[in-house]
């Protein structure tokens, strides 16, 4: 390491650019400067000294502020790129069609190009969510980077500045006087800047007023925040952190939950509510758009049991009841960690058909047949020497594959069925094929048939279940990242020096890192008052003579 | 006098006052002679206290509106807009006692009658809410977003300020040529008043079925002549004009004809005014930011985006993920308005880090305010109106 040693006899590391000590220039650059640059206070950077080894190159990498604001960017970029058309989850893929074919279909060449580039589920790509963890590391590296020489040098800090230092600050003035006339200034500016709320400090003959130093913290705090968020976010990919599952449970209908192991829930009741005409408002409903009726409330009542012994599930009275709750949009059911929440619904969702078996010819009845769509039994007995065997049910009827009916899918959407019904007329059997609005005798016509009486139905509640364990870990990230933010934004970190020359001179400098405004404003309050140099912006009249010197910058 | 038609007559109010007092501020920055300065004084004075008499107005519009319909007035389109251009002012006001700026009033107050004009053309009924709106973790999160967003606006007004001055506008550069599209901008989004107004004052109704990409038979209404038909569509109104072409059932064609009527209208209006001025915009706006202190400026942009960075951080994204904890079992489901949010958030990121670090100061982070500006009405108007979400407000 080459050190550099200041002309206060201060050994300073490599790459300090003012003095630790005495705040004197060191490299060649802020000794030409008019105002030096206060970034840290001039303190060695790790990033800007050292580029020799791999490790070096790679912290410098991460550490560059230049690096993070394009990870930053480049971020935003495919984030936005993400929303052209909607990502691969709020498609609706019809069934029998894969996610491509409902891109085409809905989005032409575009959707196409679209999918086969990866961007209908960018947020979920490899390099979307390596472009995360770059910056969560380059926030840990640049903070590391310049938070522990920004904290070493403001926690040491000297209230005695060499003129050279003062001379470079933004903010300076001097002026002639004498000693006992200095001394009066120093006392009333201690005076002034403790009314203002600065806490001062005062060796012979020099003065440091200092004013929130606190708010310098406020970006590491933030950043600190940030990765305990964004370590949040990673942890639940940890099995148990995080818990998604969905359940579909009908009115009256008890169910184990998925992912809740011991638990059942009971579904009373779905209600789906739209408003009615006279609770809208009257403007509203001479309007267009009140033409379509306005959804109000969906609503599962449920009752959610613990099961006493551990797997045995069924029987509700076996069970402790826990709670019971009304789920609403907006209003999940929590229970110990897990909630659950109204997610979807289906109305009307066929229970039960109810069938006559009557004779064809005479229209005689020799019993009722009443299925439930969820469990058929195999076979009905009507009493007297008649019975109805189910032979085959299909609870959405698709088709004919080979003569055999098909189904897709276990729900009871469009049932069909196989029935061999006897008779004392027929007690061989006779076979027929029954389905909504469609009869077929395929053995031959038969004497009798079943006949469709009528339906029950009942409504369908769809639940997601969610545990997330990492909840609290983003909360405790959250309002870290917000005390961060606003400390770092709502204060600002201001210092006055004042300093009495050997030669009879006063010298004044200040310095804020951010809202100088307001401290030229502190500055107003304590000039005049405590008799202190007039200062001036060395800055502002840099600009000023560049305006003039300066055009726009063409084309 | 019924609460709604009160709560109509205030947001009236509140407008005219925002005219009012860009009057007044435009007479507080005029004049370069030294003595002008009292008497700018007291323009400055006027202008401050009738923004402000407007913004009561503006709050008693908001009040009311809520007393009425039961719900805080963030749940449509006119609702949520207007009160953003509310909270433009709020915040214009907010900055303007920390920095007395007047030439802040002078653009800030046109941009909020611009957005409250922009509110206006869309449905001002009450509407009721569905189940996944109602929920005070939303209303809570709409309004700090907004209030943020509007504060983060304030940073562009001083950036355009910035630019005006600092841009030499009679030569023809890069800097010159985006600002005065900026202008031209602005004069679109009046075209588009223009040209709704117009047509609802004329009671313009012109009624086609269509069908849409799922093969269905749909029934829609133009409020302009049709430039454009739908998928497949038929007129219904056979006195109205016929469209030019027909579209593809991707394309909403009805918002289609009412962007091109408003480009049509913007440009010719554009077209006017520079044919009276006889110079680009901006180089007309020109002398009424002569005498502001650049370096303020510079600093009201920063500091802009300092108070409103936090504020928008709560709002969009913090609260916002509270409420779809609670609403969707999800805080993040990467839907396109949460992700503009994020987007937005993103962009102010980048923005301080290069104003901290690059030193990105005066014009570059002047422009870069604006473009911040662009994003948040992008994320108002496209977002909403365009690409569909959760979120997406009636179209
Ligand atoms: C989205 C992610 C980020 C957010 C929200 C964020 C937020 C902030 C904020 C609000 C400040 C204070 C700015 C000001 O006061 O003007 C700041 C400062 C800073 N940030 Fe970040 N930051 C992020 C990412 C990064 C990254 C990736 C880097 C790495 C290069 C970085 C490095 C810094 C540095 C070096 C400072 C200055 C600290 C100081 O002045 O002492 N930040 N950040």
């Amino acid at each position: 390491m080459k050190n550099i040693t200041c002309e206060c006899g201060h050994v300073n590391p490599e790459g300090t650019h003012l003095c630790e000590k005495c705040g004197r220039p060191l490299t060649e650059e802020e000794k030409h400067a008019k105002v030096v640059d206060m970034k840290y206070e001039g303190r060695a950077i790790r990033s800007k000294t050292y580029n020799k080894t791999i490790i070096d190159k790679i912290w410098n990498f991460f550490s560059s502020v230049k690096v993070g604001v394009s990870i930053i960017v480049i971020t935003l970029v495919a984030a936005a790129i993400g929303t052209f058309l909607p990502q691969v989850m709020y498609v609706n893929v019809m069934q029998g069609e894969d996610a491509k074919q409902a891109y085409i279909d809905n989005y032409g060449t575009f959707g196409k190009i679209y999918y086969n580039l990866g961007l209908s589920d960018i947020y979920s790509s490899w390099w979307f969510q390596t472009l995360i963890g770059m910056l969560a590391i380059s926030i840990i590296a640049a903070s590391i980077d310049r938070g522990v020489p920004l904290y070493k040098s403001l926690k040491n800090q000297r209230v005695k500045r060499h003129e050279s230092f003062m001379k470079r600050q933004r903010i300076f003035g001097e002026k002639e006087i004498a000693a006992d006339k200095a001394e009066e200034s120093l006392n009333l500016a201690e005076k002034k800047m403790k009314e203002l709320k600065y806490k001062v400090r005062r060796e012979d003959g020099v003065l440091l007023a200092e004013k929130n130093r606190f708010a310098r913290s406020g970006p590491y705090i933030n950043h600190v925040g940030l990765i305990i968020f964004l370590f949040g976010v990673m942890l639940r990919l940890m099995p148990g952190f995080y818990i998604d599952e969905s359940l579909w449970i009908r009115e009256g209908e008890t169910a184990s939950i998925p992912g809740m192991d011991g638990y059942y829930l009971h579904n009373n009741k779905f209600t789906f509510e739209t408003y009615k005409k006279e609770e809208q408002k009257q403007e509203f409903n001479q309007s267009k758009a009140a033409v379509n009726s306005i959804a109000k409330n969906y609503q599962s009542d449920v009752v959610l049991y613990q099961s006493k012994d551990e797997g045995i599930a069924g029987e509700t009275q076996d069970m402790k009841k826990v709670a019971h709750h009304a789920i609403q949009v907006n209003k999940p059911l929590k229970y110990d960690g897990y909630a659950l929440y109204q997610m979807d619904f289906k109305l009307n969702e066929l229970k039960a058909m109810n069938f006559n078996l009557v004779n064809k010819k005479t229209g005689k009845s020799l019993g009722e047949v009443d299925i439930d769509l969820t469990e058929p039994k195999k076979e009905y007995d009507l009493g007297s020497g008649s019975k109805v065997e189910v032979k085959g049910y299909y609870p959405t009827f698709s088709g004919f594959d080979d003569g055999e009916p098909q189904s897709d899918s276990p729900l009871p959407n469009n049932p069909a069925f196989i029935f061999k019904m006897y008779t004392p007329e027929t007690p061989k059997g006779e076979t027929s094929f029954v389905a909504i609005k469609q009869t077929l005798e395929p053995l031959g016509t038969t004497k009798y048939q079943m006949k469709f009486q009528n339906i029950e139905t009942r409504n369908v509640s769809g639940l997601t279940i969610r545990k997330d364990r990492t909840l609290p870990i983003l909360a405790i990230g959250g309002i870290i990242f917000m005390l961060g933010v606003v400390i770092g934004s709502y204060w600002s970190h201001r210092r006055l020096w004042l300093q009495r020359t050997n030669d009879g001179r006063l010298l004044l400098a200040a310095h804020t890192n951010k809202n100088w405004f307001s401290m030229k404003k502190d500055l107003d309050a304590v000039t005049t008052y405590a008799h202190l140099p007039l200062w001036v912006d060395q800055q502002e009249e840099d600009e000023k003579e560049m305006e003039e010197k300066e055009g726009d910058n063409t084309l | 006098m019924s609460l709604i038609d009160l709560s109509s007559t205030l947001l009236f109010i509140a407008f005219i006052a925002y005219l009012v007092g860009t009057l007044f501020f435009g007479g507080a920055v005029k004049g370069g002679k030294k003595d002008a300065s009292v008497s700018n004084k007291k323009w400055g004075t006027i202008a401050i206290t009738v923004t402000i008499i407007g913004f009561i107005a503006n709050l008693g519009y908001f009040i009311t509106r809520w007393i009425y319909s039961g719900h805080a007035p963030v749940s449509n389109m006119f609702e949520f807009t207007t009160a953003f251009g509310m909270f433009v002012v709020g915040a214009f006001i907010l900055i303007y006692f920390i920095y007395k700026l007047p030439s802040l009033g002078l653009f800030a107050l046109p941009i909020a009658i611009l957005i409250i004009a922009y509110a206006s053309m869309f449905p001002k009924e009450v509407t009721p809410l569905i189940p996944a709106l109602k929920s005070y973790w939303l209303t809570i999160h709409v309004i700090t977003a907004a209030m943020g967003e509007s504060i983060l606006a304030i940073s562009a007004v001083a950036g355009l300020i910035y630019l005006m001055k600092s841009v030499d506008t009679q030569k023809r550069t890069k800097s010159s040529i985006w600002l005065e599209i900026v202008m031209y901008a602005g004069v679109l989004v009046l075209g588009f008043v223009i040209v709704t107004t117009t047509f609802k004052l004329m009671d313009y109704n012109a009624d086609f079925t269509y069908v849409d990409k799922n093969g269905a038979t749909q029934e829609i209404t133009y409020n302009t002549p049709a430039l454009f038909g739908m998928h497949e569509y038929e007129m219904k109104s056979p006195d109205k004009m016929k469209p030019l072409a027909a579209m593809p059932a991707l394309v909403n064609a009805k918002k289609l004809t009412t962007v091109v009527w408003s480009i049509l209208f913007g440009s010719i209006l554009y077209i006017i005014i520079r044919l009276i001025l006889r110079k680009s915009i901006s180089r007309a706006i020109q002398p009424l930011t002569k005498r502001v202190n650049m370096q303020l400026l510079d600093e009201v942009g920063y500091r802009s985006v300092l108070i409103g960075f936090p504020v928008f951080s709560l709002g969009a994204l913090v609260f916002a993920m509270i409420w779809a904890q609670e609403a969707w079992s999800r805080f993040w489901g990467w839907d396109p308005k949460e992700v503009w949010a994020l987007i937005t958030w993103l962009f102010y990121a980048a923005f301080l880090h290069l104003r901290l670090s690059k030193g990105w100061q005066g014009q570059k982070s002047a422009w870069l305010a604006v473009i911040g500006f662009v994003i948040i009405m992008f994320n108002l108007v496209a977002v909403n109106l365009i690409i569909a979400g959760l979120h997406s407000y009636a179209g």
